[in-house]
């Protein structure tokens, strides 16, 4: 499908819904392709490759709303989808919130270029990308006799999208996303087949790091937990590797949001310019970073994307405020979701806060756990490392971290200067004071 | 083209003359098929499949005591698949026209490089049980016969409790076609339909708020809400979000743990059912490789994994690579029986396929995956199993779990449990993490009881970034000792 294609079906797909019965209508038209190959055993595992093309549609008919998606695009196929979409609607109650966002929200201008596509992508052989998994996984085999499997994998995807809402949105966007690395499995003589990964991503295939780096980094990281067991409870520093720290901030995810503070289920009700964290941490939402992963001129309902401080050396600044919600509580909407995750950096590397720490925790990964966003409380599991006297000194597993968000993020003492940079959230390495963990 | 389900339901099993709707439904024939096919195999792969699938999905939800928002999502397509040994070419189309899906077998063809050309075999029908009948498609089921039942639980949630300040309830329904052929001459069809009603509430006493959850599923009709079962969505969820008020933390570390008898299945889900795909230990990578035939657990546990139960959430008439289902034994009296097996690790381990190759949709592989895994009644009663607990913790409801295939720790998440003192539950706990070793805790399962139940609940199990529906149970159980996420009172 080419662009005009594109718009002219998120067009006919809006209109038809008005047609039929809709007040008000947004569509967008989504296409993808995206191709997967895994190495395994110095053979091709796994080869995958496909195009996605989809219809999103949300109708507004007499205050009443619903959504809906299809990936079945023949004409008469939507032309049935689409008239049973709105008659389905009617059945529903009436709420004088339900509208599209004011046309006062949209951006003024919508094709500044961000950076998100990778020229080249049209160029790459499909033998490079063969190369490119094969090559990893023979460096990451290389490694060590004690490695029992390896797998790399190689991925890039390219898609393209049209958005037009009835009141007067017109938008496209589109990006590239290329990703490689590696799982490790080793062998443990008494403690299992530990394993781990390196993967990288970029919007650009020339930014990805070497087979080589990507190969030794996952078989390193993988080699590192030989021997890991679960040390004695109680209240220790933690440091978290900057890899692992999102599941961290993804606490503070769903409490931020309109809809929690308006169904009463967010334990930042009513901390708006309020201290929720140590000044050591400071939050920044950027829709605008070159190449940025979350990268964005309008949000997915069409609001301009603009540059907000979320938390501000530990005072809470801003909500993400949906369209929907936002009408609901009273407030003004800045977008619903995520873009960039940026944050105030410190200075020392991770090996830098290593050594200051006398006994502490680094915990370089979590399995399973979960928090809970009306009262704040959580409780993850983990593996890494135990640090004495500024030193790595044998590697943990089985263990879990809990407390509550609430206090949690007051005890961050320290943020590193390495922000991860295979995400949309760049986070650093992370230093807490007095964390609880339970093992033995 | 609409398609009539009510004959494929009749069952207990799918006609040729349904094989023809299921072909005009997705707008086929055998000569079309058999084409794709050759295209499929041209470049010397071993076997092919093609795995058409129609989904309609259904969500209407309630806020602020308002049905309010009603979302429905259509996916339609062909995923065409080429072996060479256990190498694998994919690729699916949107688009099922004679052009498209002989475009895509021939990516997927591209696995292979050489060797003998494979010619399919003619298509030959496969009649499957039907585990799971239904009254009414829900096809025929229209929003405003939902609407109902969503005010119905609402109104009976804020009657329950004056506390009770917000609901979210859910009402999701699913429906797939599918049909399967390959190119050893199997075909098969299968209308897999889905029910799922959740109930989500929020409860404030002196400012203090709390959350909790309850909810019923199955592959069912819209008759499985009953009355009864309208009324324990409401009040069930309300009583697991008003015992919140009361929780406490346990203290952090390794205690002994009894699961109440149902959804405590996902300790078996995590500890042991995702080490026994046999993908993993095929390429070695999980702590259950090179295990069978070995003592894992007491002789009196019994672990299976079934496809074949009524209306659960993961029974399937058959698999979706098209073979049967069945009931598979993990462990048996103590003892390492039984990977789960998808076509190419039962080629790799020269053994029948179990029935355990699913897939998300159309869109992904197949990969071995768990269907209903559950633990068989044991020697012990509850109440003993109870009263053998001097300090330790109860857990009855859980969100979410994972586990490391290789190095074995799993973790599961507790949502609402109590904590046993001296043989007594006592009082209630919250938002724990409970992590454990899985041949470790298989081992320290101490007592089983009589009384297995399988959980009600939805829940579906992610690999590799593909989600499928799954069920699980147990009896009540007692491990010997587990680390539970709590309060420590020493500094390490």
């Amino acid at each position: 499908m080419n662009n005009k294609e594109r718009l002219d079906l998120a067009e006919w797909a809006m209109n038809y819904a008005l047609k039929t019965g809709a007040d008000e209508s947004s569509a967008v038209i989504y296409n993808s392709r995206d191709i997967e190959i895994e190495y395994r055993d110095k053979k091709l595992e796994t080869m995958k490759e496909s195009t996605r093309n989809s219809l999103s549609l949300q109708v507004y008919a007499d205050k009443r709303y619903s959504g809906h998606s299809t990936n079945d695009l023949r004409k008469d196929s939507l032309e049935k989808f689409i008239k049973e979409a709105v008659a389905g609607t009617k059945y529903l109650t009436r709420d004088e919130f339900r509208a599209l966002p004011d046309p006062k929200y949209y951006p003024e201008n919508t094709d500044t270029d961000l950076g998100l596509t990778d020229p080249g992508y049209d160029k790459i052989e499909a033998s490079e990308r063969k190369n490119i998994a094969s090559e990893i996984e023979r460096v990451a085999s290389a490694q060590s006799d004690l490695i029992i499997s390896a797998t790399a994998g190689y991925n890039d995807s390219y898609y393209e999208f049209a958005r037009v809402h009835s009141n007067g949105f017109k938008g496209e966007g589109a990006g590239t996303f290329f990703t490689a690395g590696a799982s490790v499995t080793v062998n443990d003589k008494d403690g299992g087949r530990p394993e781990d990964w390196y993967y990288a991503t970029s919007r650009f295939r020339n930014e990805l790091p070497t087979p080589e780096m990507l190969g030794r980094n996952a078989a390193e990281r993988a080699l590192k937990k030989i021997g890991q067991k679960k040390i004695e409870s109680g209240i220790y520093e933690m440091l978290v590797e900057n890899r692992a720290g999102s599941r961290l901030l993804y606490m503070l995810a769903e409490p931020l949001s309109a809809r929690a503070l308006q169904q009463k289920s967010s334990f930042l009700d009513g901390m708006l310019d309020k201290p929720i964290a140590s000044d050591k941490l400071t939050v920044i939402d950027d829709p605008f970073v070159r190449g940025g992963f979350g990268s964005r001129i309008f949000d997915g309902e069409g609001i301009a994307a603009k540059k907000k401080m979320i938390i501000e050396k530990g005072v809470l600044r801003n909500y993400y405020v949906d369209n929907y919600y936002g009408k609901k509580i009273g407030m003004e909407p800045n977008s619903g979701s995520t873009s960039n995750i940026l944050f105030e950096y410190g200075t020392k590397s991770l090996e830098d806060m290593i050594k200051d720490q006398k006994r502490a925790i680094l915990v370089n990964g979590f399995i399973g756990g979960n928090s809970n966003s009306t009262t704040g409380d959580f409780s993850f599991g983990i593996v890494g490392f135990l640090i004495e006297n500024g030193k790595i000194v044998k590697p943990v597993n089985e263990m879990n971290v809990s407390g509550n968000a609430k206090d949690f993020w007051k005890s961050l003492a320290e943020m590193g200067n390495d922000p991860y940079p295979y995400s949309s959230m760049k986070i650093p390495t992370m230093a807490f004071t007095g964390v609880n963990f339970s093992g033995l | 083209m609409r398609f009539d389900t009510e004959k494929a339901l009749r069952g207990p099993s799918v006609s040729s003359a349904n094989l023809k709707e299921f072909m005009d439904h997705f707008g086929v024939d055998e000569k079309t098929i058999s084409d794709v096919m050759a295209e499929a195999l041209s470049k010397g792969g071993d076997y092919c499949d093609l795995y058409f699938q129609h989904s309609i999905d259904n969500y209407i939800g309630l806020e602020d005591k308002a049905v309010n928002r009603a979302y429905t999502d259509v996916g339609f397509g062909v995923g065409i698949r080429v072996l060479k040994g256990d190498q694998t070419g994919y690729s699916f189309t949107e688009e099922i026209t004679p052009n498209a899906m002989k475009l895509a077998a021939r990516t997927a063809a591209n696995i292979a490089d050489s060797g003998n050309i494979v010619k399919p075999v003619e298509l030959k029908l496969k009649e499957v049980p039907n585990f799971y009948p239904i009254e009414t498609p829900w096809e025929q089921v229209g929003v405003d016969k939902k609407v109902p039942y969503l005010q119905q639980i609402n109104d009976k949630v804020f009657a329950e409790d004056k506390r009770i300040i917000k609901s979210n309830i859910w009402f999701i329904n699913g429906t797939s076609y599918v049909m399967i052929a390959n190119s050893q001459g199997k075909i098969v069809c299968d209308y897999q339909p889905m029910g799922q009603i959740a109930v989500n509430c929020t409860a404030e006493q002196n400012g203090q708020r709390e959350q909790n959850y309850f909810d019923l599923s199955g592959r069912r009709g819209i008759e499985f809400f009953t009355p009864e079962n309208i009324d324990r969505l409401a009040k069930e969820s309300v009583r697991r979000t008003l015992m919140l008020f009361d929780a406490v933390k346990p203290e952090a570390g390794e205690m002994e743990v009894v699961l109440a008898p149902g959804i405590s299945g996902i300790l078996l889900h995590e500890a042991i059912g995702h080490g026994m795909e046999a993908d993993f230990n095929r390429k070695k990578i999980s702590i259950f490789s090179d295990k069978i035939g070995k003592p894992v657990a007491e002789n009196f546990v019994t672990i299976v994994d079934d496809g074949t139960n009524p209306n659960l959430r993961g029974s399937l008439n058959v698999d979706d690579e098209g073979n049967e289902t069945e009931k598979t034994y993990l462990v048996e009296n103590g003892t390492l029986k039984s990977y789960l097996h998808d076509i190419i690790s039962a080629n790799y381990y020269k053994v029948k396929p179990t029935g355990n190759g699913r897939r998300e949709s159309f869109r992904h592989v197949p990969q071995p995956r768990m269907r209903n895994t559950y633990m068989e009644p044991g020697p012990h009663k509850k109440d003993e199993i109870i009263a053998s607990v001097k300090k330790g913790l109860y857990a009855e409801a859980f969100t979410n779990g994972e586990v490391f295939i290789g190095a074995g720790d799993f973790t599961f998440y507790v949502k609402s449990g109590y904590l046993i003192e001296n043989g007594k539950i006592t009082k209630p706990v919250k938002d724990v993490n409970i992590i454990g070793n899985g041949p470790q805790v298989l081992r320290d399962i101490v007592m089983v009881a009589d009384d297995l139940k399988i959980g009600e609940g939805g829940g579906t199990c992610g690999k590799n970034g593909q989600g499928v529906p799954v069920s699980m149970g147990l009896p009540t159980v007692k491990v010997k000792k587990i680390t539970v996420g709590g309060i420590s009172t020493a500094k390490s």
